[in-house]
């Protein structure tokens, strides 16, 4: 079953790398500048967090001594978060936004959160790969310990899909599911040391942080980043099984309610 | 290759009474159901042969579009089966997911990803693609400066760049000018020659009978008829004027044709004789010649008006001619029960060799679907034949005359006459 998910999604691939490649062009499409936005734009913001916190308001981390110290550990918690973010908020509106193809033409459905994660990626790629340029710039590279994103990135990415699928599945006949995304979002984020460094937390509140799936996966990346040190492995094991059973969970909803969907949208 | 069966399908769709009792059925385990299944469509099955176009008819709501979708696979059935045989293409809804912003022929492409298709045969086949939509330079404009037309060709070339094995057509296809309903028209024509099997949904009469082979009544879910698609039309045409109260009958003749009778019967066709010039009845009648149609109605109960309509079909079904006594303003008003009216159509017969027959409505007004009293097809069959005029094809004696002109041949034969 899976497998024919697989291949229509190859039979598809077409109209996947077509549909993501429309969605990144017609972003900039009547603009002066074009494509040029689209590095612009995360520019911006990398500049805002590194120099504005950094240098202006003389944000530090306490135990480095890097004046781009608290920039970097921002970018490396707010970029990933950003790519989870839009992952799972589009993930969940996806069915209902593309309700009327779904209605009227037959094609494998499951190609619609396909291309909202190659999307969310390719944004991901562009924005981070600035900010890994500015680190090489700025001399704050961290060598080869970089390497070590990726597996995070994996668990990351198959945990997002695997929550974007089942909320977009679920918002279809509950709309709700969409309106408590966007607060549940929220509040994850503010729960998530990503702004304020953990050591800031009362004591209740960093034993409730073990609770937050999301904080091994942020810790990685601002470790490989602020410290150049390698992510603790053990630390993202429960994530990872977690994310493959999100997955499947996602999988089998979605192929048990996906003909009941489009009799709701 | 190309064969669709349709097996015992139904459709329902789930009512909860409240938003929460779905949350419950799906999450207290063991629950009851919750939910009423809101039937459709229920109990149809049909099969189409390789090569063969059916027609489905039915009202709106009759569950004709949540067939096709079914068919094509958007919707998934509640019960029975589909079986389908070879590669499909659906126009439901043309152009269905292009973008504003991007040129026609980057939607054409994007349109045939969605279709299935690779980029490499999309190129490959877009030469054809632009050649049929005719739009032009626009090929190359944003779709946001189209007009719909255009859109419509556009979408149509980009949907059958393939010829499919099994081509579902919904009425969508009636927008666009008429001569590109024409033109694809002919399409799926060339199409159907080269052994496409084609479901084909449609009010349009003519459209039904040119192309399909059988034609299938849906009404309220259900299958109300099959068969021959003049024979499913004219029971159609029938129950369309006869929501309220009248009665359908439908009357095998002895030349295998169905005749539909239908109405509410206040008043009703007693008699329908073809006169010649002689008066005398006849049912082969010389190209050309006048005749007469002579029509007694009987009135059953008082009428505050009533319009008889007569129409000649020809063979296939297609309407030759019709008139009504509206329509020359000579409506009759206030009829009393008991009454009977004779009426005589004078008229030249310049048709062509053939079968006709001839179809007659008593109505009140000009359409018999404000209130029909009666409509009744084949009321009257007769022949025309030709053995005075010389021998033309078609329907239509136009009586043709010619003059030959050869300005040439003069100069020609002027020299010759010149240098003798």
């Amino acid at each position: 079953m899976s497998m024919a998910i697989l291949s229509s999604l190859w039979h598809y691939r077409g109209f996947v790398l077509g549909s993501v490649q429309r969605e990144f062009q017609s972003r900039y499409r009547n603009s002066l500048l074009g494509a040029l936005w689209t590095i612009i734009n995360p520019l911006a913001m990398i500049i805002v967090y590194t120099v504005i916190f950094s240098r202006l308001m003389q944000a530090r981390l306490p135990g480095v001594d890097n004046d781009l110290g608290y920039g970097i550990y921002l970018c490396a918690g707010l970029l990933t978060w950003g790519l989870f973010a839009e992952i799972l908020g589009r993930g969940q509106a996806v069915f209902l936004e593309h309700a009327n193809l779904l209605k009227k033409l037959s094609f494998p459905r499951i190609c619609l959160p396909l291309v909202v994660v190659l999307n969310a990626l390719l944004n991901f790629a562009i924005i981070f790969g600035l900010f890994l340029g500015f680190l090489v710039v700025t001399g704050n590279f961290p060598g080869w310990v970089v390497l070590g994103m990726l597996p995070v990135l994996l668990v990351q990415v198959v945990f997002a899909v695997g929550l974007g699928i089942i909320l977009g599945v679920l918002n279809v006949f509950f709309r709700d599911v969409g309106q408590m995304t966007g607060i549940v979002l929220q509040f994850w984020f503010w729960f998530t040391p990503i702004i304020y460094p953990p050591t800031i937390l009362p004591e209740g509140a960093a034993e409730l942080l073990r609770w937050n799936p999301m904080v091994p996966l942020v810790q990685a990346y601002q470790g490989i980043f602020v410290n150049a040190a390698w992510p603790q492995w053990q630390s993202l094991w429960p994530m990872a099984v977690i994310s493959v059973l999100l997955c499947l969970v996602a999988l089998s909803l979605f192929r048990k309610r996906s003909g009941e969907m489009v009799d709701e949208l | 290759m190309g064969s669709i069966i349709v097996s015992e399908l139904g459709k329902a769709y789930r009512q909860y009474p409240t938003r929460w009792s779905r949350l419950a059925e799906w999450l207290l385990p063991g629950a009851r159901p919750r939910h009423q299944l809101h039937w459709v469509l229920k109990d149809v099955s049909f099969q189409v042969s390789p090569g063969e176009a059916l027609g489905i008819i039915g009202v709106n709501g009759a569950g004709k579009s949540t067939l096709l979708k079914m068919i094509t696979g958007t919707t998934q059935p509640t019960a029975g089966s589909i079986r389908l045989e070879g590669k499909v293409a659906a126009l439901l809804e043309l152009g269905m997911g292009f973008h504003p912003e991007f040129t026609g022929r980057q939607n054409a492409i994007m349109a045939g990803q969605l279709l299935g298709m690779s980029v490499e045969e999309l190129h490959h086949l877009m030469p054809a693609i632009e050649g049929f939509a005719e739009i032009g330079e626009y090929m190359d404009q944003p779709v946001r400066t189209y007009s719909s037309g255009m859109q419509m060709r556009l979408a149509f070339s980009v949907a059958t760049c393939r010829r499919p094995d099994i081509l579902i057509v919904d009425e969508a296809l009636s927008v666009g000018d008429a001569y590109f309903q024409h033109k694809s028209f002919d399409r799926i024509r060339e199409f159907r020659k080269a052994g496409t099997t084609l479901l084909i949904v449609s009010h349009d009469r003519q459209a039904i009978q040119t192309i399909c082979d059988r034609a299938l009544l849906l009404d309220r879910g259900r299958v109300a008829l099959a068969g021959a698609p003049e024979e499913v039309m004219d029971f159609f045409s029938a129950m369309i004027a006869e929501r309220e109260q009248s009665t359908i009958r439908q009357e095998r003749l002895p030349n295998n044709r169905v005749r539909t009778i239908s109405g509410t019967g206040e008043a009703s066709i007693a008699d329908v004789t073809l006169l010649n010039d002689q008066g005398k009845p006849i049912d082969v009648l010389e190209t050309g010649t006048p005749v007469t149609l002579r029509i007694t109605v009987d009135i059953h109960a008082d009428i505050e008006r009533l319009v008889l309509g007569f129409m000649i079909k020809d063979r296939m079904g297609q309407a030759i001619y019709g008139i009504n006594t509206h329509r020359i303003n000579r409506p009759l008003e206030n009829l009393r029960a008991g009454e009977q009216v004779v009426y005589s159509y004078r008229f030249n017969a310049d048709l062509g060799k053939g079968n006709y027959s001839v179809a007659l409505s008593l109505s009140r007004l000009d359409s018999h679907l404000d209130k029909n009293y009666e409509w009744r097809d084949f009321a009257l069959i007769f022949h025309v034949i030709n053995t005075r005029k010389p021998d033309f094809v078609g329907c239509a004696s136009l009586d043709a005359q010619l003059e030959i002109e050869r300005p040439q041949l003069v100069q020609g034969a002027a020299a010759d006459a010149l240098s003798r």
